[in-house]
This record gives C-alpha cells, structure tokens and sequence, in this order.
C-alpha cells in the first residue's frame, strides 16, 4: 500500500491540519516508510484471535449516571483564546 | 551533599531534625539554577511555590505529622496538570494553558506532603525517545562518553526532563508517563530506576492524554527503594479514571527486601536482537547471573510475538493519538491562530501548534483508522496486541518474572537517529510490549558500556504484582553496586 499525494491531502484534511503543498513529498515519503514497516504486521496469523481494546485486567466499573462535577464556567473558560461573555467564541461560522 | 540524598535517606534526616524541607528544597532550587541553564531539565520552576510547600512540610514535621514525603523535593512531567502552573505537554499548543485542576497522581503527592519543584522537559505529547521533539528545546543527558565529552547525548524520551533532572540531583524523585517506554528508556538513558506500574494502578485523571490505552504514569528515583516510595503514594483507585484499579495497593518499599530465593526468572530469547551492542548482552547476562547467586532460577523462554509488538503500537498509539489530539482546536484552550474561517482557524492553529512528530503521528492515526483502512490496520494491530498479551501470560504460567535489556542501545548524541522515524522508534522494541500488555515493569541500572554510558536491565511482571517487580529490582541494585556518577550533576 503506498499513499499517493491525494491520500496525504485528504488524511490531513480529515485531521484538520493545514499542509502546504511543498510539505507533501516529504510527508509522502515519511508516511509510506512507516506504513510499509508496520504492513510486517501481515505475516502474523490472527485467524480466530478476538482483538483485544486495552491493557486493563479487569472488568469496566459502572457509576451513577448523575451529574457530579461542574458549576464553575470561569474556570473552565479561563484558558479560552477568545469568549464573549459566559460563551467560547469563534469567527462567525453563518452568513 | 543534600543533593545525593536518597528519598529513604532524606525521610530519616527530615525526622530527626537534621536539616529542614527549607534547607532540603533550596539545596535543589540552587543547584537547579546553576545546571538546569545547561541541562534545559525543567520547562518551569516553580522556586516561590516550592518554598511555600518547603514551609508547610516543616510545620508539619515539627508537629509531628509527617506523611510518607512530606519534604521531600521532586520533578513533574510538563504531561501532568498542576494547579495554577502552566502545563505545556511540551507542546507549543499547550504553551498558554494554565490548568484549573490538578491531576490525581500529583495530588496524592501532595497529600502526602511531597514539594514540586517544577515541571519538566518532555518530547511532545510524549511522542518521542530522545526529548528532541520538545518545543522547549532539547534535554542534555548528563552522561558524558569517556573518549568523547564534548557529545551531548540525549537523556532518552519521552520523559527525559525528569530522568536527566533527578540523574543530575535537580530532584530526589519525579514523575513520568510511559506509552511505549517513556519512564524504562529515560531511566536507563540516565542511570537510574524508572517504573512503569501495571495499566490502572496509577490514575490517568488530569494527565493529558497520548494513548489511553496505553498511558502508565510512575516514578523516577536514584534506588529501587524510592521508586517503592514514591508509587505507594503515586498510586491507588480513582472513581475519576474509569480504568483505575479498584484494588488495595501493597507496601512496595517492603517487597523491596524480600529477596528473590526460589524465584523462577524467564529469559525471553526474543529480547536478542541484531545490532544489539555485544556489551547490552554482556550486562543481560551478568544481571541473570547475580540472580541465579541470590537464590533465583533462570529459565530459558519464548515470547514468539515480541518482535511485532513496536509495528502493532505505531497503530494503535497514533489511532489513539489522533483522536485525543482532536481537542486541540483553538477554541477551548491554548493556542489559537487565527484562519479566514472557522475551519481556516482550526487548520492553521493546529498545523501551526503541534510539532512535526506530533502532525506526523496524527496523520498516521488518522490513515489506519479511516474507511477502508480499519480493518487492514487497526484491528489488525488490536488482534496483535492480544497474541502480545496471550505471550506474557502464557510465560507467566512457568516463571515468576522476566529479566531483559531495557534499550537495544545506549544513549546516543543529539541529532543522530533523526533522518528517519522508524530508526527512533526501534528505541522502545524492549518496553513498548509491556505497555500493550499493561503489565509492570521496571528499569534498574546493570553496569556501564565501554564509553562509560549506562546500561538499563529490565524486569517484567505479572499484573499487578509490582511487588515481585520490585523484589527482582532491588536485587540487581543489591548485586550491581551501580555507584557511577554522571559528569554533569550539582556540587561535581
């Protein structure tokens, strides 16, 4: 599998980060080094095996589905870039 | 020197008087002035808080109400949010962030009357093994070559701030993640122990995320002991963290001394690798053999996967990575730069903000999860990750524990294994499996190469059985008498 220059446009608009054109044949080249390395992953056999999610060795604990935290918005706006009153504010996103 | 204190050590005098968490504290701010300049260990300093801590431990101390650190002065990886005091993960993104809460792992800390010092240098989100991908520039090892002391090595990554930091006496103790070796490898880097505890022993609540699945806070320290010390407080179950284990945690610090007599020690033939240095083998095998004297026996074994585990966890971490990553937008907190529209912003702020390991891990994240590539990649690496994990329990139906090299190689010089990516990730072949596992693991100093460089040795254990990691550990420290000194370090 080799990631063309379209694939490196896209994956990077699907991850919002903005590429400038002269990047992508460096990028290009990096990536396809990394995914051609891990494609070794394809002389495993895993036929049967259930994947496993997380390293943790024990059961997911349930709780209470209440509120329990929260009531503080100059906290949790302190470290906005920008706000307009109680709210986060971005540039105007409808005509 | 109060620098050369061990943590068990400082306790004792702190007690009895000797010398105050004051003198204690500005031994290490003073020696943090004079080397950190150089070392670039620490992002932040937080010299008045410190003292302000130093103060209250005296207090404490003179009313006889000493908990298990009270006084004693330690790092903070820049990943763990403190209270008040800016928190970069050593990202420009983050570079503004002040968080309004302080995570789980530092407040038991601070229950337990331990004093920060400050906050250390980091690769990026902690992506990387050399510290050199830190926005706030690169960490010096205080190794030194013996035939070439003008190379400034790197301290290993991604925690290389508060490795080199308490190699270096900035600090008695700190605090590390590990992903994929973050704590093991910079331990070894810089001659000293590092643990990785099992996956939920230490909460991850307020520790910004890299890969959930895969994040193990732990300590850094001089001896196997002050690890012990240091997790006994680090440690314990946070109804915050859905992944926290819900389990009593043991005294480490007394497993410390149990001794390894009729233990059963694995010796996993996958951990041989091409290219590994001929004296990495010679310290393995010196290290299996101060065990075989204090009583343990060493058997030969297979973990047939091994050499699959570094490709799996360049899927799955990055997978993880992408998506925790997707918070940084400019929005909430942190950087912004501003774009011609919302998505302009969100574009430039994080094209703009992360570094370029950083963008690269995304982007890799990104590809093995999007359609069509799922399957192929990332539940392909997740089918992996359980035959890793089948591996080690399987191993742990005959022996006790596992004795490997902690690193294939030792510390090298700033700018070398930079051309190609996949050259820097084959730093972590040895501990990246213990992460997919979330099994414990330790690094403990096993002996210096012939540049005068250490050499780490890393014990395995079962989950949740830190205390036969700590056992194994103490050990080896008991039988090495590492007693070398870095070049760079306070009072050299």
């Amino acid at each position: 599998m080799s990631l063309d220059r379209a694939t490196v446009r896209r994956i990077a608009t699907l991850a919002r980060i903005r590429v400038e054109e002269d990047e992508i044949p460096r990028l290009q080249n990096e990536l396809n080094g990394i995914i051609g390395w891990i494609e070794q992953l394809n002389e495993v056999n895993v036929e049967g095996v259930e994947p496993l999610t997380g390293a943790a060795h024990m059961a997911l604990k349930m709780r209470e589905d209440v509120v329990s935290d929260g009531g503080y918005p100059e906290k949790v706006l302190a470290n906005a870039p920008d706000r307009a009153g109680p709210f986060f504010a971005v540039p105007k996103v409808v005509e | 020197m109060l620098t050369d204190l061990t943590i068990a050590q400082a306790r004792d005098g702190l007690r009895a008087g000797t010398f105050s968490a004051e003198d204690l504290t500005l031994a290490h701010l003073h020696a943090i002035e004079a080397l950190n300049p150089r070392l670039n260990a620490y992002i932040t300093v937080c010299h008045a808080l410190a003292m302000d801590q130093a103060r209250a431990a005296d207090a404490a101390l003179a009313r006889g109400e000493a908990r298990s650190l009270t006084g004693i002065p330690l790092a903070i990886k820049d990943l763990f949010c403190t209270e008040g005091v800016r928190t970069t993960a050593g990202s420009r993104i983050l570079g503004p962030f002040v968080p309004p809460y302080e995570s789980t792992v530092t407040a038991n800390l601070l229950r337990d009357g331990a004093i920060f010092l400050g906050k250390t240098n980091m690769d990026e989100f902690a992506m990387g093994s050399s510290n050199m991908s830190s926005a706030y520039g690169p960490v010096e090892n205080p190794w030194k070559r013996r035939q070439d002391a003008k190379a400034v090595l790197v301290p290993g990554g991604s925690s290389g701030g508060s490795a080199a930091a308490v190699a270096a006496r900035l600090a008695m103790g700190g605090t590390g993640t590990d992903t994929g070796g973050s704590i093991r490898q910079p331990a070894s880097f810089c001659g000293i122990v590092g643990v990785k505890p099992t996956y939920g022993r230490c909460s991850r609540w307020g520790v910004v995320a890299f890969a959930s699945s895969l994040d193990h806070p732990g300590p850094f320290a001089r001896t196997v002991e002050d690890c012990a010390i240091l997790l006994g407080s680090m440690a314990g179950h946070d109804p915050k963290d859905s992944t926290s284990a819900d389990m009593p945690v043991p005294d480490f610090a007394a497993a410390c001394a149990r001794g390894v007599k009729g233990l059963r020690i694995g010796v996993p033939r996958e951990y041989r690798v091409d290219g590994m240095p001929a004296e990495t083998e010679v310290a393995w095998q010196q290290g299996l053999a101060w065990l075989r004297e204090a009583g343990a026996e060493t058997v030969e074994i297979s973990t047939p996967h091994r050499k699959y585990a570094l490709p799996a966890y360049y899927i799955i971490a990055p997978a993880e990575a992408s998506s925790n990553l997707a918070r940084y937008d400019g929005v909430r907190f942190g950087l912004r730069t501003d774009g011609e529209d919302l998505r302009d912003l969100y574009e430039r702020t994080r094209a703009s903000g992360f570094g370029i390991e950083v963008r690269r891990r995304i982007l890799v994240g990104t590809y093995v999860l999007s359609t069509g590539y799922y399957d192929a990649y990332y539940l392909r690496a997740q089918k992996v990750r359980a035959l890793i994990l089948r591996d080690f329990t399987e191993a742990f139906v005959h022996v006790d524990a596992l004795l490997t090299p902690t690193a294939p190689s030792a510390p090298f010089a700033q700018g070398e294994k930079m051309d190609d990516p996949v050259q820097m990730y084959l730093n972590d072949e040895f501990t990246v499996p213990a992460d997919l596992a979330g099994v414990p693991a330790i690094s403990v100093p096993g002996g210096l190469d012939a540049n005068g460089l250490p050499i780490g040795l890393q014990v395995i254990g079962k989950p949740f059985d830190e205390e036969t990691v700590f056992s194994v550990g103490a050990a080896l420290e008991r039988a090495a008498g590492f007693d070398a000194l870095p070049a760079l370090r306070a009072g050299a």
